[in-house]
């Protein structure tokens, strides 16, 4: 198993037909992930790798049965496509795109919750590298080659120190179940908290890590959730340790504005929680591979 | 992006918020016709940087004569002031605002802020203004008013008016009140604002209710969509290396440290800053070149993180995903032919082709010192430094 996504998912795209929509959809597709179509408004009726467009998300979803969308349109529309997706009845929005404005988040995630729970779109980013389950299927733009499968669930802010942890867990064998991006900016559609979740209700998945960022509520509230519903091991780490405060670190929501916001805060918030705190961004890895080495014989219970 | 005071208060005028009689002035004669123009026989000269606390630094000086005003015109443009939120480098004063002094008798608090957790505008209210809202936050926190506003259907008036009775005013401030709050809500929304604060709100002695003080910051993400705000950015109030590389589309950020970062990725370039300084090291600046690494853009980031002269010692770190590393690597050594680099380089290259771009950075007969591994790449850039120029 593997959270959000596997092989079978039928995804499309929207902004299929773009440079980046196409670069991406070709990429996705020799990795295994089984792209049914896509959508450009005004190009309906064609045919894109060897896939049809359409010119709503609704006709795309009627004619495909697709379940999951990436999105890949420009900022000033990319809430719009969300909104869309979600009234089409996607159940699995992961929107690539940065630079989308925070109010538009705002409204975008108050139109999500307008449907009920079992109806309801789960949205991740923008802003973030996307989706990967290792070996299986990719909504995104990481390079799939770096992903051993096995049994950590990652999930970070980050794209690139992403990247980092899944090399640096090949390097020493240790595989991932399923890595999502949830992004940098303020509001953004998924928590760590909603991922934690999944994991720990994963079978293949034996250990979490999870690695913020400053700013922002959401490692604290995770480390909060890890202590009180979390069986699993999770493995932290928070960047940021030398960022002064009120500057903005490149992401929208990188910045040091409220206490508890500093990576240092977070860091010890997580580890009187009881995560595993990795001494370095170096030691992702390692942290890693020790913490599956010492988790509790939970499987062996189960199969007696 | 954050704008100045008078400003602030022009855009909010417009949203019905009442503001003091006032005008910005870029010289002493025109603080003294402002003057004039405003009338009566006090004034404010109110020194206009990117910073509050500008009262205690000396920046905001209370005039009675045209001799005054002028004196205090001259006094502050071309200073340099210095806040506990400038940092010690301080910022620049080319402009004044000149505004009427008014008889002040209640100081309020007025703050409106995107709220991370909730996802929703917070209204945010104090009866006591002037100070800071972290300072109330931690010292009187039971006294902080609050209203979530509902994203669909936006800030209600029965908001409002909670808050105004909630701030103990007098049922002839509350309606002034009320239009305030909804004005600057009004303001947040239409001007994608991440931050409005009216800080102090001011009852005069005569029973009016007046925006003495205000900041607004703004979602750069936006700004494609408000020009008219966009356009009032102040470079003068940014460093000018920040402002240049967000020309470009570099996202830098100086820091005091001596060693210069090259990064991809928000996350990476934190976190590579976070190895140096494990290392024994400090890092000069932050550096996201984003995605696509090419020649030029690299050539770029090496002349920016070199323009700040502290700097003794580069790490580049590039995880090549989409890119290559053999790419990036042709990148870094054209840059670094181009650019004449006078301090030791390490190059971490990693991901995509990873073998080929080491070969070529070995291959180039230039002074880089190459490290496969984030620990590896920290521990080099600390000792080149200390070891000083490249061979």
């Amino acid at each position: 198993m593997s959270i959000l996504l596997d092989e079978k998912t039928p995804v499309i795209i929207q902004g299929f037909t773009g440079d980046k929509g196409t670069f991406h959809a070709k990429e996705m597709i020799a990795y295994g992930t089984n792209v049914v179509g896509g959508v450009t408004p005004g190009k309906g009726g064609a045919t894109h790798l060897g896939r049809p467009v359409f010119n709503t998300t609704k006709e795309a979803v009627a004619a495909t049965g697709a379940t999951a969308s990436l999105i890949l349109v420009p900022a000033p529309f990319c809430a719009d496509a969300i909104m869309e997706a979600a009234d089409a009845g996607i159940q699995l929005v992961v929107t690539i795109t940065d630079g989308v404005p925070a109010q538009d988040m705002m409204t975008v995630k108050r139109y999500l919750w307008r449907y009920s729970k079992e109806r309801r779109t789960r949205l991740i980013g923008p802003n973030c590298a996307g989706v990967i389950s290792a070996g299986k299927a990719m909504m995104g733009i990481m390079p799939g080659h770096i992903y051993e499968r096995g049994g950590v669930g990652v999930v970070t802010r980050s794209g690139t120190l992403g990247y980092e942890a899944a090399s640096q867990m090949k390097a020493l064998g240790v595989g991932i179940t399923t890595s999502v991006g949830i992004g940098g900016d303020p509001i953004n559609g998924s928590s760590f908290v909603d991922m934690l979740a999944l994991f720990e209700q994963d079978p293949e998945t034996d250990v979490v890590m999870m690695i913020g960022e400053i700013g922002g509520p959401q490692e604290a509230d995770a480390a909060m959730f890890v202590r009180e519903h979390m069986t699993k091991p999770v493995v932290g780490y928070v960047a940021g340790l030398t960022a002064p405060k009120g500057r903005r670190m490149g992401h929208a929501g990188a910045i040091i504005s409220a206490f508890g916001d500093t990576a240092a805060e977070k860091a010890e918030i997580m580890r009187s929680a009881g995560l595993i705190v990795a001494p370095s961004p170096a030691e992702l890895g390692a942290t890693a591979s020790q913490a599956l080495a010492h988790r509790p014989a939970r499987r062996v219970m189960v199969q007696r | 992006m954050d704008i100045h005071e008078y400003q602030a208060k022009e855009l909010l005028a417009g949203f019905g918020v009442r503001v003091p009689k006032g005008g910005v002035a870029y010289s002493a004669d025109q603080a003294v016709y402002r003057a004039a123009e405003i009338g009566g026989n006090r004034w404010v000269v109110k020194a206009q940087i990117h910073s509050g606390a500008r009262g205690k630094a000396g920046g905001i000086k209370i005039c009675s004569s045209d001799v005054d005003v002028r004196q205090a015109a001259k006094d502050l443009l071309g200073k340099t002031l210095v806040t506990f939120q400038t940092g010690p480098e301080g910022l620049p004063v080319h402009r004044l605002l000149i505004e009427e002094a008014l008889p002040i008798e209640r100081e309020l608090y007025i703050g409106l802020v995107l709220d991370r957790r909730r996802e929703r505008i917070v209204v945010v209210a104090h009866p006591h203004g002037g100070m800071e809202i972290e300072e109330i936050a931690q010292r009187e926190p039971a006294a902080i008013l609050r209203e979530v506003v509902e994203p669909a259907v936006g800030m209600q008036a029965f908001q409002a008016r909670e808050l105004a009775f909630g701030l103990g005013l007098a049922p002839a401030q509350v309606n002034q009140v009320v239009t305030i709050i909804l004005g600057a809500y009004r303001a947040f929304r239409e001007l994608d604002a991440t931050m409005v604060e009216i800080n102090p709100l001011v009852v005069t002695r005569d029973g009016q209710v007046l925006a003495l003080d205000v900041k607004m910051s703004f979602d750069d993400n936006a700004m494609f969509r408000r020009p008219n705000v966009a356009e009032l950015r102040d470079y003068a109030q940014e460093d000018p290396r920040e402002g240049e590389a967000a020309e470009h589309g570099l996202n830098y950020v100086a820091l005091d440290g001596d060693i210069g970062c090259i990064i991809n990725g928000a996350g990476l370039a934190m976190a590579t800053m976070d190895m140096i300084k494990h290392a024994g090291g400090e890092p000069a600046n932050f550096l996201d070149i984003g995605g696509g690494a090419s020649p030029e853009r690299v050539a770029r980031a090496f002349r920016l993180v070199l323009s700040d002269r502290n700097v003794k010692a580069i790490l580049v770190n590039v995880f090549a995903g989409i890119n290559r590393c053999d790419w990036v690597a042709q990148g870094v050594v054209q840059a670094v032919r181009d650019v004449q680099v006078p301090v030791p380089i390490v190059v971490r290259l990693a991901g995509t082709n990873v073998q080929e771009g080491r070969r070529i950075l070995k291959e180039s007969g230039l002074p880089i010192v190459s490290a496969d591994t984030l620990s590896e790449a920290a521990e080099r850039v600390v000792a080149a430094r200390a070891a000083g120029r490249a061979p």
